[in-house]
């Protein structure tokens, strides 16, 4: 977002009581065109992902990266140590005794990929953010208990102020208010 | 693809899982309510007293092995591996039904993990983190511990690559590393939820600071599901390996008893028997002190016994083929070893073990046992006692009778050893006391997905208001 601090997510947020009808209205806002709104709801709903478009997650290519670059690394640091840095004859085994190496190379693939998902998605999703403009909104701490909420963004270019307010009452809103 | 699409858990058996008459709001009061109650129940503060009096000793005994040495346990040559070892695959195999829980069961679509995973995982927590504590005490000079790690340090020392026990420290290091990750993904929807609930300001701060500003957005959740079923197919190897390491540190040796090839397979049955005993030991006091039938109903329980009677015949299958594997072999030691074990100086040990963790399962046969909870709670107790003598089995009788009759010993824990080990137990329950406190046992938002799923279906998508 290019805009200043003080606009990021001006706007309206529209309160629902049922997903159904949130859905409905993502629905509405999606084909009309909007497309800087968001849900905010108590827990996923599958169907808004279809109603808002919602483009498949990049977490999985992420994951994948930092696994296997971990556990490449952590197969690189053995095998580094073993042949190059400090050779060690142990009874004659071979020093590059690869089936011994496999264990630790597959924990640190792991804790690679798991990593990856958890900074990957914290990351994505702009978080930490202590403060966002949805807050401001009255009730909206009832977005993460029992209600649901629509969050349209003044900088979306099909929004007008009066007629989206109208717009999100007739989708079926029990309270617009101004963020 | 999607972990929690409603068309999954739709089937036979769902309402049983939650009882009727709950909606949205009542199930997240209800379930944040014992975190955001000012009073702490009588119970808890008792619980916690007592608990703080193990931790104690726990000091003492810890002050004690620092200063003067791993010579105040009963290890002794023949047997240089006594409770410590016992005690840490003991901890680490509770520390596998949490990752089960959370992770397999959700890659099989299982919604009955919802009302448990999240003490579950807790608890693998906690009880990694006992785990990880014997192997470092055993060390005798704790602070050196840093040497099994690979770092350019001066001397040129590397670890040694090929020893099962440094493929240990990374397993360990990792299951604990990931389970806390998993466990905190997980709870960051409940930490938003506490946040809002909150009153007072400092709650609301600790819960702020942790839920990280979390706000239940739709284009957050499709990530944020993304990363759970990532972690859930990440987790899912990850527990079957840690077990399997952990008995290479036996199995890669060629000690008589040790030297088994089923031991990897065996050991993660022996987990997750374990792991699900220790489960259902917590949450049944917890279930009735806490009033939380609606969520953890008969049918949970039910399903509980049910995996822990399959691996608890997987376990006692092994013992069979530890016998018979000892006898085919020929190996005059194997099977020598096969007969002192159940007739030599820790027969007491062998048949209790026996007792406890096959015999007295079998009550899971009878459905009055399985949804019973004092008959439930038996059971699994006898469980935990009982896979705790079979790592007391495996480790100590298989050393104290090696090749040389001339070495032969009989071991015997000390004071030091049963203050150690009770002190971990101490450190296990006040952990697990402080988070049923603060945080909520039964995970929030994934239940009010299931009180979705009762509601009638959600808008036609072809026709909008």
């Amino acid at each position: 977002m290019k805009s200043s601090t003080d606009e990021d997510g001006r706007g309206l947020v529209a309160e629902f009581e049922t997903p159904a009808a949130l859905v409905g209205a993502a629905l509405a806002l999606q084909q009309l065109g909007f497309r800087r709104y968001d849900a905010l709801t108590p827990c996923p709903l599958p169907e808004l992902d279809r109603a808002m478009a919602l483009p498949t997650s990049p977490l999985p290519r992420i994951v994948l990266a930092s696994a296997v670059i971990t556990g490449l690394l952590g197969y690189a640091l053995q095998w580094y140590s073993v042949m190059l840095d400090y050779p060690l004859n142990v009874g004659g085994r071979p020093y590059h005794s690869w089936p011994s190496f496999i264990p630790i190379t597959f924990e640190l693939t792991i804790l690679g990929g798991a990593t990856g998902a958890v900074l990957g998605m914290i990351l994505l999703c702009g978080l930490p953010q202590p403060y966002h403009r949805a807050f401001d909104a009255p009730r909206i701490e009832r977005a993460t208990q029992d209600l649901f909420f629509l969050h349209v963004e003044a900088a979306d270019p099909c929004y007008h102020e009066q007629d989206t307010r109208q717009l999100l009452l007739e989708l079926g809103s029990t309270g617009v208010s101004d963020v | 693809m999607n972990p929690s699409s409603p068309h999954d858990v739709a089937g036979s058996g769902e309402a049983a899982l939650l009882a009727s008459g709950h909606s949205l709001g009542s199930v997240t009061h209800r379930l944040t309510g014992q975190s955001l109650s000012r009073s702490t129940p009588r119970w808890w503060i008792v619980a916690f007293g007592l608990m703080l009096l193990l931790l104690v000793l726990f000091t003492i005994a810890l002050q004690r092995l620092l200063t003067v040495g791993v010579g105040i346990w009963g290890i002794r040559i023949p047997v240089a591996w006594g409770f410590d070892i016992v005690n840490f695959v003991w901890w680490i195999g509770i520390g596998h039904a949490g990752t089960l829980i959370s992770a397999i069961l959700l890659l099989l679509r299982q919604p009955w993990r919802t009302s448990i995973n999240r003490f579950a995982e807790a608890m693998t927590l906690f009880a990694v983190m006992c785990a990880g504590l014997f192997p470092l005490l055993h060390l005798g000079r704790i602070w050196r511990f840093y040497y099994i790690l690979p770092y350019p340090d001066t001397l040129g020392l590397w670890p040694q690559w090929r020893s099962p026990l440094v493929w240990d420290v990374f397993a360990v290091a990792t299951y604990g590393t990931v389970s806390l990750m998993f466990w905190y993904v997980g709870l960051i929807p409940d930490l938003a939820t506490l946040r809002d609930r909150a009153t007072r300001r400092g709650f609301k701060r600790f819960y702020g600071v942790l839920a990280l500003g979390w706000r239940g957005s739709a284009r957050h959740w499709k990530h944020y599901q993304t990363a759970y079923l990532l972690l859930a197919g990440i987790a899912t190897p990850l527990v079957v390996s840690v077990h399997s390491i952990v008995s290479f540190d036996f199995a890669v040796s060629i000690v008589p008893g040790w030297h088994v090839t089923m031991f990897p397979p065996y050991f993660v049955a022996g987990a997750i028997y374990c792991g699900f005993a220790m489960v259902l030991v917590l949450i049944l006091p917890l279930r009735s002190l806490y009033h939380l039938h609606d969520f953890i109903t008969p049918t949970h329980l039910d399903l509980m016994s049910k995996v822990m009677l399959a691996t608890g015949l997987f376990v006692a299958y092994g013992y069979l083929m530890e016998a018979f594997s000892a006898w085919y072999s020929g190996n005059i030691h194997e099977r020598f070893l096969a007969i002192d074990r159940a007739t030599g100086p820790y027969a007491w040990a062998y048949l209790s073990l026996l007792v406890t963790n096959v015999l007295l399962p079998q009550a899971l046969w009878l459905r009055y046992t399985r949804v019973t909870p004092w008959a439930l709670f038996l059971v699994a107790v006898s469980v935990n006692v009982g896979m705790w003598l079979e790592r007391f089995v495996i480790v100590v009788t298989s050393l104290h009778r090696d090749y040389l009759p001339s070495a032969w010993g009989y071991y015997r824990p000390t004071f030091w050893d049963w203050a150690t080990f009770l002190g971990t137990v101490g450190l296990f329950l006040s952990a697990l006391l402080l988070f049923v406190r603060v945080l909520p046992m039964i995970a929030v938002a994934e239940v009010r997905e299931m009180v979705l799923h009762h509601a009638p279906p959600a808008a036609h998508l072809e026709e909008p208001a």
